[in-house]
């Protein structure tokens, strides 16, 4: 069913129970995420697609739209919130994107962009998390991870259905885990779909690496904003 | 995989939904969970062993290691502080002869620390083994010690005279009741539970909604939504099944009150919940009991069994076509759980992550079924308004907050304990009943809450509208320092988080170490206005209820008692913060050239 809602002041109709951060992306707005995957359950974790609904700020990929909705996406406010998540999520773990195999495919990095950060308003925390590769596949880099979650949930071992990352612990003291002797039955397009998956450089491909020269990685060769726009998932 | 845990796994269906069941089990036989238990668990419920520590890991109680024969938990909130706490730490960990967060030489005693236990009125307090022990002094400490260390139990000495741990009797061996007032609506003795049943049965459910809705009942864990509302909606909600839960995960510091009601009132909680199954069409019922309160445990069972016996829970309850009966989950030690839908997960066996919503518990909650989740005093509230009736609970309170709200009252007054206050009674009018004379400052509804200024605010008055009190209540008087304790929240809110969103997980450590600076006397005007910046940011995108009230400690004492942090600014000379360290940022330098440049020169 169609309904009418207003999007940054302009009213549009839309398709009632799909979410706003996919609505504005049909209507050439473009709202930041980090966790959601177009086409898979919403994770909610990542808060930098927030904007105000209703005068209210909720996390877009969280809400589906209703008649009447008034969206408020780049008021002056909701975005530097959405700055400032990003902006927080850089100083809790070390990134360092010169010497990323993930840089220019990046989608923090990326985002980064997007929201015109230049440095972070909080205090680096330089925490000290240990690099994971102990599996034959995946080098686990806790450096980068921003506990997105999306591995957790979007990826299973193909034969029992089990996870094969994990969160341990609680708060600040949360950690990404790999369970090594899964992780290593993994085919190698699983393995590609998973570091793909990663918005950042945390789960890397052991067989692949600085493939493409800088220049013509992904988001150079497309920005973060037009993908999603056009709402395209593919990785070239 | 060994036999016991075979046999666990056989006793639970192998269904991971209970693996929280399953992990206490473990850990009550073992003392903590081993690495060939979470190998044996993952085997047999088709995890990965990363999936079992998930959740495992996520608990405050639950050990992966050894943590001593007596685990030991002293309770360290602001109340606590307030009395001998410093006296009894140092004396606990001169006894044990290990500090806090270890485990003695011989692998005796394992000392931590938690949160608020639900002891407010009689901090200091501790947990040992699944006891409390209760207004602890150095000699109490001392006297408890020794006698673990001559081999009895921590049961034992708690209670010595063998009272059996069904029985009220025990639990009043080891706390005080401390109900200070004649109340109209709670602790109501000699209810004939049979009689009210059948009341409620010969009633459709419809019928029992329009009575919750009519007397105006909102829901009692803070939130305050219409108790009715929700039933209804549940009742119309689509599924298979459909659950009530009862919300015991009292986390809240500084509130108690539910453990005094399912300590004497146990049987209005359970009538509540089986009105509550009638009335949205429930067979189902669990009570998610926090792990601090496992000394109510067995009496709780007991008072299940008595029910059962009596036909009141069971199939075919009073000779009606009504099935519904209950079961306690225990929970391990999580803040966070007693959000609805955090607890949900818990219950389910996992990480207690609050869920995305929608969709809500009453649409999807256990399993995915529609689910009530009611607080412990909502529910004793609906078994006397289906006994008296709408206008009887109406006649109670304000216009638009109907009957009465308990207070659990701590810190600074004469008399700690429970209070039913009709709303409608004023701050002032409250303090000078428990006794307060001197307060300065009054949390309600712990950390998350509001910090009140007596002399400005002291004829607000407690309802929906005003103060809507989830029942917290602590006083502070003069002689307290008011920017210690907002630090105190800080940690707790920082300690508490999930860590599944963005904002709360690393957001709330920024405003923990912006209080910090300022106690340090390293503060600064702009410090100040970052940490309202950054508070809006927390309560604005947090996922739920912890993210977004976590700044409140700041924004509330700010706004109340700006003269706490105006005294500690000192002001910006040149460019530089103030807090920013010279000295250290240069002895950095210094040991680098030290170690990279000299070293090499020699």
């Amino acid at each position: 069913m169609s309904v009418k809602i207003t999007l940054d002041g302009k009213e549009i109709s839309a398709r009632e129970g799909d979410n706003i951060i996919d609505t504005a992306a049909n209507n050439g707005v473009y709202i930041p995420s980090l966790c959601y995957v177009k086409g898979k359950p919403c994770l909610g974790t990542c808060r930098t697609c927030s904007v105000k609904v209703n005068g209210k700020v909720m996390a877009a990929c969280t809400i589906p739209v209703s008649e009447g909705m008034e969206i408020d996406v780049n008021g002056t406010e909701i975005t530097d919130m959405r700055k400032a998540l990003v902006e927080l999520l850089f100083v809790e773990g070390n990134h360092n994107c010169p010497s990323c195999e993930k840089s220019g495919r990046c989608e923090l990095q990326a985002t980064g962009y997007e929201v015109d950060m230049m440095v972070s308003r909080f205090p680096y925390r330089f925490p000290v998390r240990t690099v994971d590769h102990a599996s034959k596949t995946v080098w686990l880099e806790r450096d980068r991870c921003i506990f997105c979650q999306r591995c957790v949930e979007f990826v299973r071992d193909k034969e029992t259905g089990q996870k094969i990352f994990s969160i341990k612990g609680r708060g600040t003291e949360a950690r990404i885990e790999i369970d090594a002797a899964l992780a290593d039955k993994m085919p190698a397009e699983q393995v590609r779909e998973a570091s793909d998956l990663c918005p950042v450089g945390c789960i890397v491909d052991k067989t692949q690496g600085f493939d493409a020269p800088i220049g013509k990685r992904k988001f150079e060769i497309k920005t973060i904003r037009e993908r999603v726009l056009e709402g395209s998932t593919d990785e070239g | 995989m060994n036999k016991k845990i075979r046999a666990l796994l056989k006793q639970h269906n192998s269904d991971k939904t209970r693996l929280m069941d399953m992990l206490w089990d473990i850990q009550n036989q073992q003392g903590y969970i081993s690495e060939e238990a979470v190998a044996s668990l993952a085997e047999g419920l088709n995890m990965s062993c990363d999936d079992v520590r998930e959740t495992l890991s996520f608990y405050h109680f639950f050990k992966d290691r050894p943590f001593g024969e007596h685990k030991i938990y002293l309770c360290n909130t602001v109340i606590a502080k307030m009395g001998n706490y410093d006296e009894v730490r140092a004396a606990l960990e001169q006894e044990i002869g290990t500090s806090f967060g270890h485990v003695d030489d011989s692998g005796m005693f394992g000392l931590g620390d938690a949160n608020c236990i639900g002891l407010s009125d009689q901090e200091p307090a501790m947990m040992v083994d699944q006891v409390v022990f209760t207004d602890l002094t150095a000699e109490k400490v001392q006297d408890i010690i020794k006698q673990l260390k001559q081999g009895k139990t921590a049961v034992e000495i708690a209670n010595p005279d063998g009272v059996d741990s069904k029985d009220i009797a025990y639990v009043n061996a080891m706390v005080a009741e401390n109900i200070r007032t004649e109340s109209n609506v709670m602790f109501k003795a000699d209810r004939d539970y049979k009689a009210i049943l059948q009341t409620c049965l010969n009633q459709l459910p419809e019928e029992i909604i329009t009575t919750i809705t009519e007397a105006n009942l909102r829901g009692r864990g803070g939130a305050g939504f219409p108790t009715g509302l929700k039933w209804k909606m549940g009742r119309d909600a689509e599924g298979e099944e459909k659950y009530v839960i009862c919300n015991a995960d009292e986390g809240e510091p500084g509130t108690f009150k539910d453990r005094v009601l399912l300590s004497h009132s146990p049987k209005d909680v359970l009538l509540g919940m089986i009105i509550a199954a009638h009335a949205i069409g429930s067979r189902h019922g669990i009570i998610y009991l926090r792990c601090e309160y496992w000394y109510l445990k067995d009496y709780l069972q007991q008072q299940i069994q008595d029910f059962r016996d009596d036909g009141l829970l069971g199939a075919q309850i009073l000779g009606a076509d009504f099935e519904f009966d209950i079961r306690i989950q225990m929970g391990a030690g999580a803040y966070i759980c007693g959000d609805e839908t955090a607890l949900i997960e818990s219950c389910e066996g996992k990480r207690g992550t609050p869920r995305v919503k929608p969709p809500y518990p009453i649409q999807q909650g256990y399993l995915g079924m529609p689910t009530s989740v009611n607080n412990v005093e909502t529910l004793v509230n609906a078994s006397r308004i289906i006994e008296e009736g709408s206008a009887w609970y109406t006649a109670m309170g304000t216009d638009e907050s109907s009957g009465t709200r308990l207070l659990s009252v701590s810190g600074d007054c004469d008399k700690p304990g429970i209070y039913e206050i009709e709303w409608g009674m004023s701050l002032n009018a409250v303090l000078q009943m428990v006794g307060a004379n001197s307060a300065k400052a009054v949390q309600i509804s712990g950390p998350a809450g509001d910090c009140l200024s007596v002399a400005k605010e002291g004829e607000r008055e407690f309802c929906y509208s005003d103060l809507s009190c989830n029942g917290s209540l602590m006083v502070f008087d003069e002689s307290r320092d008011l920017l210690n304790i907002v630090r105190d929240f800080m940690e707790f809110f920082a300690e508490e988080s999930c860590g599944i969103c963005t904002p709360c997980r690393a957001g709330g450590v920024d405003l923990l170490h912006k209080v910090e600076r300022i106690i340090d006397g390293r503060g600064c005007q702009q410090d100040l206005d970052e940490v309202i910046n950054w508070s809006k940011l927390l309560k604005g995108t947090s996922r739920c209820g912890l993210g977004t009230a976590s700044p409140n400690p700041i924004l509330a004492t700010l706004e109340k008692f700006p003269e706490i942090y105006q005294q500690k600014l000192v002001k910006q000379k040149g460019p530089l913060l103030p807090s920013f360290d010279m000295e250290k940022a240069m002895s950095a330098h210094d040991l680098a050239y030290k170690n990279l440049v000299q070293e090499d020169a020699e």
